[in-house]
């Protein structure tokens, strides 16, 4: 009898492991310094906050409620797909035949061989400020804002997954792609832990709503908190996160899937 | 500079061309942080009364904008593939050779600083432009210091790379270190704000104890005109210390590296 599939990419993510953790020195500087790279951005935007003493009219408080919440759902991201964008390498060199002739999704096997556990401890870590944000934010709690403050997280989580996911599918069709991805992954990840109404012109609206980054944090923290939009949104629109997140995921899987077709194989 | 030098440089550049794809995919991606870093120190300064540390609007424009094209120059996140070279025992091919290995990757990395200048600095630096309209530097002494303290910001940051790269001899895996060093050139080198920003002990322990600020602050405070002319000659002292310093301390560890590589019989 054939294992489960659960089993066999639990079994690869346990060999991944295993061969992370063999340079140990190495293993646990990383796990640290990606704790102290992410208390530096939830820092930096401190720093600056304590400029004016207020970041887009928003309250220390609040403030923390975005920044935790952006990088909460980065991180935990970043640990399970961070590395899909090796797919370049798998394309290049013709490595990716092999995913595909194994009777599992090919985006599974990938997401499982480049997991990374040293980023485990900045995942916690942002759920963990998220949580603190959370009880120290002015939040007249309803049974709605609870949903809210559960389902956030995992939409901001399953919306930067799936942006990870398409970035990287782009090397299907361009292998020299690059940097470009980093702009809309990393690049998403400082703009969500900002309060967006500090952005200006079309940047905003594209980023915002264009892409969708708004739902990640920054709407989601207002629906929370009881606030509108100083820039004019409906107020009902802030509560769509969920929604954002399942069509990104729609589309990021639709994008993979038209990408594996397209593939072809680098020859003998 | 000996012809072999100047063939090593001109073969940097040119193995840099080469990667013209990625020069566009980079130069985007800098242009993407470039706005927003831009957008969020404006409206930080719009709400402290029009400036950030005694940095004005077109200054901090300038600020982001030419940061982000020196940040692609000086390349500090890119690790040299020397502690690859030296976990795979390469790294004994490039010891045969009669030219000392620093010089090579010293050499290699201006060329590639080069082309980056002409490609990855110009492109941001022209959007930056565009959209919002850069510093002016009004002393013509501005013109000639500031494309030195780039080239010194590029020395410093290949040399704490390559000290990091022959710190592979010893733990032979450098990710956990790199990663220290992306962390922290980029906190304190002044990538995400102003280091002015920055409580009076903390800004002066780093302008004087560490490197960081001579990678990125030091270049863009001079080409914003910080302090005049007295400062800006002051900074770049600053950073020609630490081009010393650094070298030399990348010739002293590659010496005992060595004894270390012949110890166990490389």
């Amino acid at each position: 009898m054939a294992e489960s599939p659960f089993g066999v990419y639990a079994r690869i993510v346990r060999a991944q492991v295993r061969s992370q953790v063999q340079y140990r020195a190495s293993f646990l500087l990383e796990v640290f310094g990606s704790m102290a790279t992410n208390a530096l951005d939830i820092a930096s935007v401190f720093v600056l906050f304590s400029v004016a003493g207020g970041l887009g009219g928003f309250s220390g408080t609040e403030v923390m409620l975005m920044a935790a919440l952006s990088a909460g759902a980065f991180a935990t991201a970043d640990m399970v797909v961070g590395n899909v964008d090796k797919l370049r390498e798998y394309v290049r060199s013709g490595l990716f035949d092999s995913l595909l002739l194994r009777p599992l999704s090919s985006l599974a096997q990938l997401a499982a061989l480049t997991f990374a556990l040293r980023r485990s401890g900045r995942a916690l870590q942002g759920m963990v400020f998220y949580v603190v944000a959370l009880c120290v934010a002015d939040i007249h709690w309803t049974v709605g804002r609870v949903l809210c403050a559960v389902f956030a997280p995992i939409s901001g989580t399953v919306f930067f997954i799936s942006l990870f996911v398409a970035g990287a599918s782009v090397a299907f069709w361009w292998i020299e792609s690059g940097e470009i991805a980093n702009a809309f992954t990393y690049g998403g990840r400082d703009f969500t832990a900002y309060p967006n109404n500090m952005y200006g012109g079309w940047f905003r609206d594209f980023f915002t709503l264009g892409i969708g980054f708004g739902f990640v944090a920054y709407f989601p923290a207002l629906a929370l908190l009881g606030k509108s939009d100083p820039l004019g949104l409906p107020d009902w629109l802030l509560w769509f996160s969920p929604v954002v997140a399942v069509i990104a995921a729609c589309l990021a899987s639709l994008l993979w899937r038209v990408g594996v077709r397209h593939y072809r194989s680098t020859g003998s | 500079m000996a012809h072999a030098q100047v063939a090593l440089v001109a073969a940097g550049f040119r193995r840099y061309s080469t990667y013209r794809q990625a020069t566009v995919a980079g130069a985007f991606t800098n242009t993407v942080f470039g706005f927003l870093r831009c957008y969020i120190l404006l409206s930080v300064a719009a709400t402290a009364g029009g400036s950030v540390a005694g940095y004005d609007g077109p200054q901090l424009v300038s600020y982001v904008w030419i940061g982000q094209g020196v940040l692609a120059v000086v390349n500090a996140w890119v690790m040299l593939d020397l502690a690859e070279r030296v976990r795979t025992g390469d790294v004994v091919a490039d010891l045969l050779r009669p030219i000392d290995p620093l010089w090579t990757y010293l050499c290699t990395d201006l060329g590639r600083s080069g082309f980056a200048m002409l490609t990855r600095f110009v492109g941001p630096v022209l959007v930056g432009a565009l959209a919002f309209g850069l510093y002016v530097p009004a002393n013509p002494l501005t013109y000639l210091l500031a494309p030195l303290s780039i080239l010194f910001a590029v020395v410093v940051g290949f040399a704490c790379r390559y000290l990091i790269g022959l710190s592979a001899f010893w733990t032979l895996d450098i990710r956990g270190t790199s990663m220290l060093w992306v962390f922290l050139s980029g906190f304190a080198g002044g990538l995400y704000f102003p280091l002015a920003i920055l409580p009076e002990w903390l800004k002066t322990t780093l302008w004087v104890a560490t490197p960081f600020p001579a990678l990125m602050q030091a270049p863009l405070d001079v080409l914003v005109e910080r302090g005049g002319v007295p400062n800006m000659l002051l900074v770049c002292a600053s950073q020609a210390t630490w081009c010393a310093v650094t070298l030399f301390a990348c010739k002293r560890v590659q010496a005992r590296a060595m004894r270390k590589l012949v110890l166990q019989g490389g």
